[in-house]
């Protein structure tokens, strides 16, 4: 796989998994960056299979969220499937706070989280 | 602690690591930073961006107190203001999906008192020290 600083990309079957290797999605250009590497992962073929772990992050703001919308979007309309998994509680209660946890499909570990995939 | 700042978002960090120092200094707890970091980031990126549009020509005003207990944040931009009861619910079911307009959710859900003034230029954010409250109790 290609290197990505920012994200640690590999595959799992026909599965990306991406990790993100910084504490902190906040910045607004870090943020474009990764949005933009994520949606060429998803673009890359049909029905994608994306699981986003977020075991490193401390920290992130709406702007990250509106990015992991987006990608939601996109995977959907490629009928493609995306969940989440290893979210820690304090940015779990950001989800529950904007309820986007009704949104996303989470899971506590990243091996529940590549069970799920149909 | 007073700042003005020219509208990109290196200076809005850098205002934001020293406020968060002078929090930390005065001892707030992780949930509390946790809430005021993320406040502050959003309440900075509003006005920078949302605010000022991104114009090298506007700044943006930025005055903090914090003491032991409490911390007060005034965040003030140059831009045309905005109506916070027309701001869409991003939490209702038709809005779910759309990318933006959660930022004054969470400062109004992370914060003890969340005000705007001057138009929608102006806001500012009030969180009490949680950690103070506990020893006093203690």
């Amino acid at each position: 796989m290609p290197e990505i600083p920012r994200l640690n990309v590999s595959q799992h079957k026909d599965i990306h998994v991406v990790e993100f290797n910084e504490s902190r999605i906040l910045d607004e250009l870090n943020i474009t960056e990764i949005g933009q590497t994520l949606a060429g992962l998803v673009e890359a073929r049909d029905r994608p299979r994306l699981l986003l772990d977020f075991a490193n992050v401390e920290h992130l703001s709406s702007a990250a969220l509106g990015m992991l919308i987006n990608i939601n979007n996109r995977v959907k309309q490629r009928n493609g499937q995306l969940r989440l998994a290893h979210i820690k509680p304090q940015i779990m209660e950001v989800f529950v706070i904007t309820k986007l946890n009704k949104l996303f499909r989470i899971f506590p570990t990243r091996q529940e989280a590549l069970a799920s995939f149909e | 602690m007073r700042f003005a700042i020219p509208s990109h978002y290196a200076a809005g960090r850098d205002v934001q690591r020293r406020i968060l120092e002078e929090v930390s200094r005065k001892g707030f707890g992780r949930d509390d930073t946790f809430a005021i970091q993320l406040s502050l980031e959003e309440a900075l990126v509003n006005a920078i961006k949302h605010g000022n549009r991104l114009d090298p020509n506007k700044q943006v005003h930025v005055e903090a107190t914090v003491t032991p207990r409490r911390v007060e944040i005034i965040i003030e931009d140059e831009g045309g203001g905005f109506d916070r009861t027309a701001v869409a619910d991003p939490t209702s079911e038709s809005n779910l999906n759309r990318a933006c307009g959660r930022g004054i959710l969470l400062m109004e859900a992370y914060m003890d008192k969340v005000e705007w003034s001057k138009g929608g230029r102006r806001v500012r954010l009030v969180k009490m020290n949680s950690q103070a409250g506990r020893k006093r109790a203690g």
